[in-house]
């Protein structure tokens, strides 16, 4: 008791972060017992009577399982494919000599990332339109016929993922950059004075020191898997591209909030942070064997 | 002197073959700069030129390089919807408030995490990552907030997600990595306690993760739209990232208008407005994140250092 009165003033600094993060963080995660229950508003969480595994039965049965499952893990591994995109790109900016440039370059190609999700999906909109838009002027000034991008179910993954990596691979490097910044210039005078070229460089200091951070952001990544991001794609979605858009957290909102089926929704929520429990887990423990590299 | 022309010869081959590699790298980079830089901006700087420009200019693909049809319609446009200012107004007041109660709470909840002598740091500090990687998710969260009496309230906006524990742990490491421990010892014997000691000694130390954490949550505050979807009912208390989604992606202009001459009028508007609007509303932080850039690999190099 002593060493925790000796310093009262530490807890007093804490106590707003964690009565915040107990009331609106902790508290819903016991609400999470609704996706057992059928909720009733009269009789609350605690006394809406028990169903089991009603809810879990029924999305696994519902003809929307396959579709929201097969569309949230292609989107996901899809953008899960340009995760070298940012190193790649980090090892390039490192390369830069003249500064201003550099400088110049990080400014311009950081931009995109502070753009809304609502302005961003509003230009793809704009530029991407077949009609008026820059793409459909584009393909007209070669006599061709635009393809819909916002429209198409089978476009609609790449559209995501490209439109994501325009707006973030600036952004991405920079941790890269961080880790790139904090390699020790021995290495590369060393290097120099055995005749390595600057592609050689980048091969066996730079990537080998990108390592550590890569794993670890992989290993994180694994874990969203499938937690494919709620706002762009309900942004993209439309009428045309539903059937390629419809992904777990897009569903979740619809027939919890949309449609107030509260047990059920959460019972489709919780399958989905199980699921990416267990593979954070798993890989983690996976990268522990094979690479030294874990989150804990 | 042969032995020093042994060693020489090698020397001088591998410099030679590595200019010209090298050299080929240099240009192979500037081109590749070059590319990424134009699809950066080209888009952007299409908005812009097309806000200027006659709307049937640009449909009809004779907008380029710089505006055609001169007009500043989609500006006049911007000035009559009185919807737009509202959001205007509550998204800075949203981003103002929500920005200070977040740097409040994490800044300080970060500091004492950051102390060795914070008897129960171990699980105090769990329980923040937790949060990370588990939560109640939707309908939990959305039944508790209303619950507390928040639903459609300005605090929604500003309170229930103020803390956030990624910004907690670079700023951990931050306190933990440039704040000397002696001077708390010094400053424990010179009788100061630990709030005050935080306020007059930590904060003005700490210039460069403040700012780094202040422009991370305000641009937070100024783009979301999500809680405001789930959380909000009330038109006036709209931000105005939700009128933008109205305006720019569900068309809600176009329905409410009539037919003929009258419609068609209304539809340019509605097109020039979407131009002027992207940039109205994008300006503001364009203007700011450059001078707090320089500050951004120093804070995230500081946070990727692991505990």
């Amino acid at each position: 008791m002593g060493r925790i009165g000796r310093n009262w003033g530490l807890y007093v600094l804490l106590l707003p972060a964690v009565v915040l993060l107990f009331c609106f963080t902790y508290i819903p995660m016991y609400g999470v017992m609704i996706a057992f229950k059928d909720y009733n508003p009269v009789m609350g969480i605690s006394g809406s009577p028990w169903v089991g595994f009603k809810h879990f039965e029924r999305f696994f049965h519902s003809y929307q399982f396959e579709l929201t499952i097969k569309n949230t893990l292609f989107i996901s591994l899809y953008s899960f494919a340009t995760f070298p995109i940012p190193i790649v790109f980090a090892l390039f900016v490192n390369q830069m000599r003249q500064n201003w440039f550099r400088r110049f370059f990080q400014t311009v190609t950081y931009m995109p990332h502070f753009i809304s999700t609502v302005v961003l999906v509003g230009l793809m909109l704009i530029l991407l339109s077949p009609g008026n838009g820059l793409i459909g002027n584009l393909y007209r000034l070669f006599g061709a016929e635009a393809p819909n991008l916002m429209g198409s179910a089978g476009l609609f993954s790449s559209v995501y993922v490209w439109s994501d990596v325009w707006q973030q691979t600036g952004w991405n490097s920079i941790i890269f950059l961080a880790a790139l910044s904090a390699v020790d210039p021995s290495l590369y005078e060393a290097a120099k004075a055995d005749g390595a070229s600057r592609w050689q460089n980048i091969w066996h200091i730079d990537i080998p020191m990108l390592m550590p951070t890569a794993i670890t952001l992989l290993i994180l990544r694994v874990g969203g898997l499938l937690g494919v991001g709620f706002e762009k794609v309900y942004l993209m979605q439309n009428n045309l591209n539903i059937t390629g858009s419809e992904v777990i957290s897009t569903y979740v909102y619809k027939v919890g909030l949309l449609s107030a089926q509260y047990s059920f929704s959460s019972a489709v929520n919780l399958f989905n942070t199980v699921v990416n429990f267990i593979l954070l887990i798993l890989v983690n423990r996976i990268s522990r064997r094979y690479s030294e590299q874990s989150l804990w | 002197m042969s032995r020093t022309g042994i060693a020489i010869k090698p020397a001088a081959q591998k410099t030679a073959s590595r200019r010209s590699s090298d050299s080929i790298l240099e240009v192979l980079l500037y081109i590749w700069a070059a590319l990424v830089l134009l699809i950066t901006l080209y888009p952007l700087y299409f908005i812009v030129i097309a806000s200027f420009s006659d709307p049937s200019a640009v449909g009809n693909g004779q907008v380029w390089f710089y505006p055609k049809g001169f007009t500043l319609d989609g500006y006049k446009e911007l000035l009559n919807h009185s919807n737009i200012w509202i959001g205007y107004k509550n998204t800075i007041l949203y981003t103002a408030v929500g920005t200070l109660i977040g740097l409040a709470v994490n800044l300080s909840a970060a500091y004492a995490l950051s102390r060795k002598d914070l008897f129960g740091r171990r699980a105090i500090t769990l329980f923040f990552i937790f949060t990370m990687f588990f939560n109640g998710g939707l309908i939990p969260t959305f039944l508790t907030i209303r619950d507390f009496g928040l639903y459609d309230t300005f605090l929604v906006m500003v309170l229930p997600f103020a803390v956030g524990v990624f910004d907690i742990i670079v700023a951990r490491t931050f306190f933990q990595n440039s704040i000397p421990p002696d001077l708390w010892e010094a400053a424990q014997i010179d009788g100061c306690g630990n709030i005050r000691y935080y306020v007059q000694v930590v904060l003005p130390l700490s210039k460069a993760i403040i700012s780094v954490l202040a422009l991370w949550i305000a641009v937070g505050h100024w783009n979301s739209y999500f809680n405001a979807l789930i959380y909000l009912k009330d038109k006036e208390l709209y931000p105005l990232q939700l009128i933008l989604r109205n305006i720019l992606i569900t068309n809600q202009m176009q329905s409410s208008m009539g037919t003929g001459e009258a419609a068609e009028i209304a539809m340019r508007l509605a097109n020039m407005l979407r131009y002027s609007v992207i940039i109205v509303s994008t300006l503001p932080i364009m203007c700011i994140y450059p001078f707090v850039q320089k500050y951004f690999n120093q804070g995230v190099m500081i946070g990727a250092v692991k505990q």
